[in-house]
């Protein structure tokens, strides 16, 4: 180290004890095996997540979140500000490849059954990450307040809307009012901007925290190995190298996307115009959306469409319960059970994505 | 047993004093969350009601064509078939709130959310939508042509 940056560190060292940081760095290791790979997008998805943090304060140096003013805002940052297509259509992008990685880091924990005590807490903040994220998705897509934007959210808070009980009064809170209009455009705004970031960077500090103090979590085979032939690999510097090489190749893979792929802007919302043709909610919500479209309007005595919603609600509650319910795997035993219901999930939510995106 | 008869007084003074401090902690939870869920609730907009708009002029809708108009804060689908027969229904979808659009081809009123379709007298009669639209009264004097909510 130069002299003087050895300076810096030591007065630096002397207040706050670097040392034992750098020895608990130095400790840290990371299990070798064949399942490996999924250890990356968690990390892959936390610089997705910073992307967007970024782009996201650039793009609220020109957008305008009112009825008025949002489209124009957006046209003029797209036409008129330089590399403004860019930043949009990185922040477009980087969304949809956070809910990708978010949602292969979340499969890969659950079939390696890695939420088993003692990680129960990790399993739990990252589900409500994942949901979260979705919030963002959904907020942020009315924000360019144009056609498409708009009849997605009357469609969105119409089906909470239909909850019975608590839905009307969720609906107009979620609208700022009877119908989706500038109201709902400031609210979704001071989600997407203030709420939902504010309570996600709390929830990610908790999440990095638990994954630092607890370690890498080890597949069960791992378990049974004897420690002598555990293979494993320093964190610093040889994981984090690879985690930066890997993030290096998603910002080139998210400029390549962003370049030949830019996001549209579409047409103004008007409130008087009729659904254009061809409107789909975001891919991540076409497996819901197509599963509503086959339950019956009408199923004995229960709306259908309320029943169809209150299934997804209880599927995703159960979902991020489960390691409160899977006591096998947290008693080290095998659970095929788990293995199988995942599979249904993954093999169920891409059939009927791929359903929606064709019809 | 004796000491517990001793403990007695005692306890009956932490239980007033937990009554009254967690009714305290109650009460002021209260006075800071009332203001704060009254405020997250939309006041009622004074909008003025409207019970008939002029649409135009009978010459200018087509024959066989469906035109969306302003109904005070909502969309009104205003029908005129190849015979000439005016007719008026909400354009809002009874299913999930999108709006609605006449499909020539079809000869039917169609959603392009979820492919719901009503026939011209407004009935459901394919896809997702659970009741009918709201018919509106078309009104035609002279060469203006007006639309009415139905009383």
């Amino acid at each position: 180290m130069k002299p003087t940056l050895k300076k810096i560190y030591d007065w630096v060292n002397e207040r706050v004890e670097l040392d034992n940081l750098i020895e608990f760095m130095g400790k840290k290791y990371v299990p070798v095996h064949r399942h490996s790979v999924w250890y990356y997008f968690g990390g892959v998805s936390l610089f997705l997540f910073i992307i967007q943090v970024v782009t996201g304060i650039l793009l609220l140096m020109y957008y305008k979140g009112s009825e008025d003013l949002a489209f124009e805002s957006i046209q003029f940052l797209m036409s008129k500000v330089q590399f403004g297509w860019l930043i949009r259509s990185i922040h477009s992008w980087a969304a949809n490849l956070f809910i990708l990685t978010a949602m292969i880091h979340m499969f890969s924990v659950f079939f390696e059954k890695s939420y088993r005590k003692p990680r129960e807490i990790t399993w739990l903040t990252g589900m409500l990450m994942f949901f979260l994220a979705m919030g963002f998705g959904f907020s942020g897509y009315l924000l360019p307040w144009n056609e498409l934007a708009f009849f997605a959210t009357k469609v969105g808070t119409d089906i909470a809307g239909v909850l019975p009980l608590i839905g009307k009064p969720i609906m107009i809170f979620l609208r700022g009012g009877e119908e989706v209009t500038g109201a709902t455009l400031s609210r979704f705004f001071g989600f997407h901007v203030a709420v939902f970031p504010g309570i996600f960077t709390v929830l990610l500090g908790v999440h990095l925290l638990l994954v630092q103090r607890q370690g890498m979590s080890e597949p069960m085979s791992f378990e049974n190995t004897p420690a002598g032939e555990r293979k494993t690999m320093p964190f610093f510097p040889n994981f984090l190298l690879r985690d930066l090489l890997l993030w290096l190749i998603v910002l080139n893979l998210l400029a390549i996307l962003a370049v030949f792929f830019p996001w549209e802007l579409g047409k103004k919302a008007d409130a008087f115009a009729a659904a254009p043709a061809g409107i789909k909610p975001e891919w991540y919500f076409l497996f819901m959306f197509q599963s509503l479209k086959y339950i019956p309007g009408k199923l004995w005595i229960f709306d259908g469409e309320v029943l169809g919603i209150l299934l997804f609600g209880v599927a995703g509650l159960l979902w991020m319960m489960v390691p409160f319910w899977d006591s096998k795997s947290a008693r080290g035993e095998k659970n095929k059970f788990i293995t199988y219901l995942g599979l249904f999930v993954v093999f169920y939510i891409i059939i009927f994505t791929i359903i929606g995106w064709i019809s | 047993m004796t000491e517990n008869h001793e403990l007695q007084p005692q306890q009956t003074k932490r239980d007033f004093l937990r009554v009254i401090l967690g009714g305290s902690l109650l009460a002021w939870l209260g006075t800071v969350i009332y203001p704060i869920l009254s405020y997250l609730k939309p006041p009622a907009q004074a909008e003025a009601e409207v019970s008939s708009v002029k649409v135009g002029k009978l010459s200018a809708i087509e024959k066989d064509s469906g035109t969306l108009f302003r109904f005070g804060s909502k969309p009104v689908i205003l029908l005129r078939s190849a015979s000439g027969e005016l007719r008026a229904y909400s354009a809002t979808c009874t299913h999930l709130d999108c709006t609605v659009q006449y499909r020539k081809d079809f000869g039917l009123i169609w959603c392009a959310c979820h492919n719901g379709k009503y026939d011209v007298n407004g009935r459901n009669v394919s896809g997702p939508p659970p009741r009918p639209l709201d018919e509106f009264k078309v009104i035609v004097q002279g060469e203006e042509v007006f639309i009415s909510k139905k009383s």
